[in-house]
């Protein structure tokens, strides 16, 4: 299924003013896995992830969302392939309420009424949220939002979710709750963030940026336990990774981890 | 600052207020819209002396709140609050029009005051009315109602945004304004130079915000035209619902219902 794919080749853009965003990036993303874009402020995660719903075309070189290369003909196409979540879910959630919110996409894709409801209420119950749905969205939290958010994705069926900090701003459980419903998804996701646990967690595969270039690209273990790497990066080992400041073990090895709440 | 944040929740009050079910609530929302619409061009319609012919025009919104579970006191202090635009709009009538027009006893009533108290009472009708359509419909279903009987999209996606935003907007301009009162000491820190920033400041942001949500709402093949699952169904009860008040609006509009009372009392004692 070549529709789960996201090929960039020397990929560049310079913003209007002449800051460079990123600078000759290029990676080949296949159906069905998952990838963090790393990198410190400014090193180009979300100008990247602005191009992979065509909200800003390349200056240089290209780029492949599923069937269609990436161009002013295609947006539409592209837009209905790749789902995006926003880092601020403020931004996302516009309607009057939450099921409004949701049934957007889907009426914009022209699908008839009577199927909107069942699809909204199906991406409700997968993020846990169906209780919400008379709520207008400024009225919920933190988490809630987030979740909705999502779901006002999913309910368009996009092959590929896109997504920008998933975790910031989320209590520890609800990340936790978070990553967990996301580890449940079948989509090629492409997530950029800092927080490098969830990273371990969720994502096989890493990509680092770091002024605007591909610094490194591989398994995630491996990558994130490479400290020059990091320190070039400007990053830190993940938390799970470092030595627990009281009992001087990892806290990622099996054999010492204590087991995790339920 | 805790004014802002106060007038905030009151806003949410109203919807508060929307989401409650009573046989007015369910009302189709354009049958309420029509009803209000035409209640307010009436109540406009009168000549600048009249006041005994308005007060018949009280029964249609004191029929809403008392059948929609509205709040009177709430409704009072939304009313005292834009009543400033009211009061200076007639607030020289009584010194440019000193023509005796009624005698009470001894004392001789001026035009002048009689077109005030008229403008006074027209102001609590009709901005009563809309507080009220709104608490008993929901901004956004009068929103609907607006573009099912034919309201330009642009408008209504405008008024739609405008409702929403307002809460992020208020909850941002109070972050700002909280920012800065933590670090003015005395009087340092509040002079005009400071507002003009957080103004432009507050501009700003808006303006990227806008820009985040557009982005958004392009990747959700935004084209132009907001699509919503709303059934809207113009029934019996709403018929009945427009054209009982119409009947009724237009009786109290040709006949001068009090004056007649009065006229029949009077002849009553002779």
């Amino acid at each position: 299924m070549s529709h789960h794919i996201v090929e960039a080749q020397d990929l560049s853009y310079t913003y209007p003013d002449g800051t460079p965003g990123i600078r000759g990036v290029s990676f080949r993303i296949t159906h069905g896995e998952s990838v963090a874009v790393v990198g410190s402020n400014g090193a180009g995660k979300s100008t990247l992830l602005l191009h992979l719903n065509g909200y800003r075309l390349p200056t240089r070189g290209t780029l492949r969302i599923g069937d269609y290369p990436l161009s002013k003909a295609n947006l539409k196409a592209v837009r209905r392939t790749v789902g995006m979540v926003f880092q601020d879910p403020d931004d996302q959630l516009f309607m009057p309420t939450v099921f409004d919110d949701v049934a957007f996409g889907p009426l914009n894709l022209g699908l008839p009424p009577e199927e909107v409801e069942d699809v909204v209420m199906r991406a409700l119950e997968t993020v846990g949220v169906s209780h919400l749905k008379k709520r207008p969205p400024y009225r919920l939290s933190g988490g809630e939002k987030r979740s909705v958010a999502i779901a006002t994705v999913l309910s368009m069926s996009p092959d590929i979710l896109v997504m920008d900090e998933p975790t910031s701003g989320l209590d520890p459980r609800a990340r936790r709750r978070l990553i967990e419903l996301l580890k449940t998804f079948q989509h090629t996701k492409v997530i950029a963030t800092h927080d490098l646990d969830m990273a371990v967690d969720l994502c096989e595969r890493t990509i680092v940026l770091h002024e605007g270039a591909v610094t490194a690209d591989g398994p995630t273990r491996e990558l994130l336990q490479d400290q020059a790497l990091l320190a070039e990066s400007g990053l830190e080992k993940p938390l799970q990774m470092q030595h627990c400041p009281l009992c001087g073990n990892r806290s990622d090895n099996p054999k010492t981890r204590p087991p995790l709440a339920a | 600052m805790a004014k802002i944040d106060k007038h905030f929740f009151d806003l949410g009050y109203m919807d508060t207020l929307a989401s409650q079910q009573t046989p007015i609530h369910r009302l189709d929302p354009r049958a309420k819209l029509i009803t209000t619409l035409v209640f307010i061009t009436m109540v406009v319609s009168f000549g600048k002396y009249e006041i005994s012919a308005l007060i018949p025009f009280f029964i249609y919104p004191v029929f809403l709140c008392a059948v929609g579970n509205v709040p009177p006191v709430y409704l009072l202090k939304k009313l005292i609050l834009v009543s400033p635009f009211a009061v200076m709009i007639g607030i020289f009538n009584p010194l440019l029009d000193r023509e005796i027009l009624v005698r009470l006893g001894d004392m001789g009533v001026s035009g002048g005051w009689i077109s005030f108290a008229s403008i006074l009472l027209r102001f609590v009708l009709t901005v009563g009315v809309a507080l009220i359509l709104i608490a008993v419909t929901g901004f956004y279903a009068v929103c609907a109602a607006l573009e099912k009987l034919g309201t330009p999209s642009v408008f209504v996606v405008q008024l739609m945004f405008l409702y929403r935003y307002l809460f992020v907007l208020v909850g941002e301009a109070s972050r700002l304004v909280r920012a800065r009162s933590l670090r003015a000491i005395g009087n340092g820190g509040s002079g005009i130079k400071t507002y003009g920033s957080l103004v432009g400041h507050l501009l700003l942001r808006t303006m990227d915000r806008a820009q985040r949500i557009y982005l958004a709402m392009c990747c959700r093949g935004f084209d132009g035209k907001i699509r919503m699952l709303k059934p809207l169904k113009f029934g019996l009860p709403e018929i009945g619902f427009v054209c009982g008040w119409l009947g009724f609006f237009i009786a109290i509009r040709f006949y001068n219902i009090p004056a007649l009372l009065g006229g029949a009392v009077t002849e009553l004692f002779k």
